[in-house]
């Protein structure tokens, strides 16, 4: 008896309602048995026109909506339109908000990559227990965040030539008493998953991505120097005040999953290292410049593109200004978006299994990937 | 250092027969010029500007869709008339009107030498009928997703691109949504349904008795 199914393939579509998503991500797939043959992401189910509502309200009107880009990492997508509007508008930030704005991105990056790291071991199996570790970690950042802006996730907290407003009593201590005891909790999270051995099969070799491929595709991020390519925005561009502090760049040599989650594992610590000397550092002072106007505020006409290093990869906010209270042209470059462009690349000969992992170790968040 | 964007247009006019580059201005205080690029030689000058070894322009970050709309400069001419039987020289109101066109944008850097950006700019002829550019994602596979966000935003038509699908708004969308000029539906959830063409027969039968 002959098999019957030989050489044929088989199509499925992975979400949009796919616990292993992220959100409402569908991939259309063909099997060839398990493995993967073609693979095509589909998106749009989160699309409300981010860029349209932005074109239609004012420049500061857009940026409580930037929380909800990347819902992890809202004072990091508050800092790149922030940024971006200072370009447009000539706008200088007192020191105590830069150091501020260093000091907020580096916790969004920890909580970002903590939570990212729990998410990927859940969908390799470890249903639950890292998953909580992490949120344990993340929840302490967040109480921080909350406490300074009065949200925890849409902060809508920094403001053109500054921050809203200054830290509460006692701020500045307790984030240098979380930041003190996070190397504890890496430390224990290393020992559970790092060498852990299933985690090593499930992740090592799989989802290889080439420097070349990477560098032509626009992936940036953790997820770039995973391939080894030295590129972190932080030190190319040297924005805010980060070449004062002294940090360095951790590069992965296989461009696999395994090198994909060690590069947050790793930089959560050298985040660590910019944390410490900022919030002893710190100045006092004004946290935001005196002379921006708020009410009716027109940025002279021209364009800007301004960028940081969020911790999914570079975000950027492109904008042209008519000379009016709107933005003409209201752009978000999205990493996360731009990242899952070699996703069919990463996916193919390997199983339906590893696509999971390969996608959550792309990190997407899909209010930023649809807008 | 990176060279000025004069030397760049310069040698890239050299190095690409043909090519016609022309230097906007930007008046903001981010100083971001950019290069208009005629699309007949983007493709070549994209992958001059990529492989060139001073510049290395090797990652394309960001793709986006401009909408420029018809646009009505008035001016005054001054003309000479005859008024109660005298010549004068009068001011006339002259309207001009100038094409509106869609643009795509593209901010490329370089991470062999970490330099940029380099901005350049495809236009296209007018926003209706001639709505095509050529495509870089065979130069930057970056721009594969983002040209087709363009296409599905803007409507803009991209030569070459490998698969030019809407990709946020869904298939049987027939308008570009980011276009300045572009009127929501009244009723998003409106589908044509099986009541349609009864209330269109019975329309129809209420002309006829007439």
């Amino acid at each position: 008896m002959t098999s019957r199914l030989e050489g044929e393939t088989l199509q499925i579509s992975m979400g949009p309602q796919h616990p292993s998503t992220h959100g409402v991500f569908r991939m259309n797939v063909a099997l060839d048995g398990e493995v993967v043959t073609k693979l095509k992401p589909v998106f749009g189910y989160l699309h409300r026109n981010h860029e349209k509502i932005g074109e239609n309200a004012s420049y500061l009107g857009s940026m409580p909506y930037t929380d909800r880009l990347d819902y992890f990492c809202s004072m990091t997508n508050n800092w790149a339109y922030a940024l971006s509007v200072e370009k447009l508008a000539g706008i200088d930030v007192p020191e105590r908000a830069e150091y501020l704005r260093v000091i907020l991105a580096e916790l969004t990056r920890l909580q970002n990559h903590v939570s990212l790291l729990g998410f990927l071991l859940s969908d390799m199996g470890a249903w639950g227990t890292p998953l909580m570790y992490a949120f344990r970690e993340r929840e302490k950042i967040l109480d921080l965040f909350e406490s300074l802006s009065g949200a925890r996730m849409m902060c809508n907290y920094m403001r053109f030539g500054g921050c809203r407003c200054d830290t509460p009593q006692g701020w500045i201590e307790s984030a240098k008493k979380i930041v003190a005891e996070f190397p504890r909790f890496l430390d224990e999270f290393d020992q559970l998953i790092v060498s852990n051995e299933i985690l090593l099969a499930r992740t090592q070799g799989i989802g290889k991505l080439s420097a070349d491929l990477a560098i032509s595709a626009g992936i940036t991020g953790p997820m770039l120097r995973a391939s080894g390519v030295n590129y972190d925005i932080r030190k190319v561009d040297g924005y805010g005040i980060y070449p004062r502090f002294k940090f360095r760049v951790p590069l992965g040599d296989h461009g696999d999953c395994y090198d994909r989650l060690m590069m947050r594992v790793l930089e959560l610590r050298e985040s660590l290292d910019i944390l410490k000397p900022a919030l002893n550092e710190i100045p006092a002072g004004p946290v935001i410049n005196p002379k921006v106007k708020i009410r009716s505020f027109r940025p002279p006409a021209g364009e800007a593109y301004g960028r940081i290093e969020a911790p999914k990869g570079e975000l950027g906010f492109y904008l042209i200004s008519d000379g009016g209270t709107n933005p003409y042209r209201y752009r978000v470059r999205p990493p996360s978006f731009v990242n899952l462009t070699i996703l069919e690349d990463l996916c193919l000969g390997h199983t339906v299994a590893d696509v999971m992992v390969i996608l959550g170790s792309i990190d997407i968040v899909l209010g930023e990937v649809d807008r | 250092m990176m060279e000025t964007l004069e030397e760049i247009k310069a040698r890239t006019e050299a190095a690409v027969q043909g090519a016609r580059i022309t230097l906007i201005a930007n008046t903001s205080p981010s100083g971001q010029r950019s290069l208009l690029i005629d699309n007949e030689h983007a493709v070549a000058v994209a992958e001059f500007l990529r492989d060139d070894p001073q510049l290395r322009l090797d990652y394309c970050s960001n793709v986006t869709g401009v909408d420029w709309l018809d646009r009505v400069v008035k001016t005054k001419v001054k003309v000479k008339k005859m008024v109660n039987e005298v010549e004068k020289e009068v001011e006339e109101p002259r309207e001009e009107s100038l094409p509106g066109y869609l643009e795509a944008v593209y901010h490329l850097y370089s991470i062999a030498h970490k330099h940029g950006p380099v901005i350049i700019r495809l236009r296209t002829a007018d926003r209706a009928g001639n709505v095509h550019l050529p495509s870089l994602t065979s130069v930057y596979r970056s721009a594969e997703f983002q040209e087709r966000e363009i296409f599905d935003l803007y409507g803009i038509h991209f030569d070459g691109h490998p698969d030019l699908r809407r990709i946020l708004m869904w298939d049987e969308f027939v308008d570009f949504p980011m276009r300045k000029d572009y009127r929501e539906p009244d009723d998003y959830e409106y589908e044509p349904t099986p009541h349609d063409e009864v209330s269109e027969k019975a329309r129809e039968h209420r002309a006829s008795l007439q």
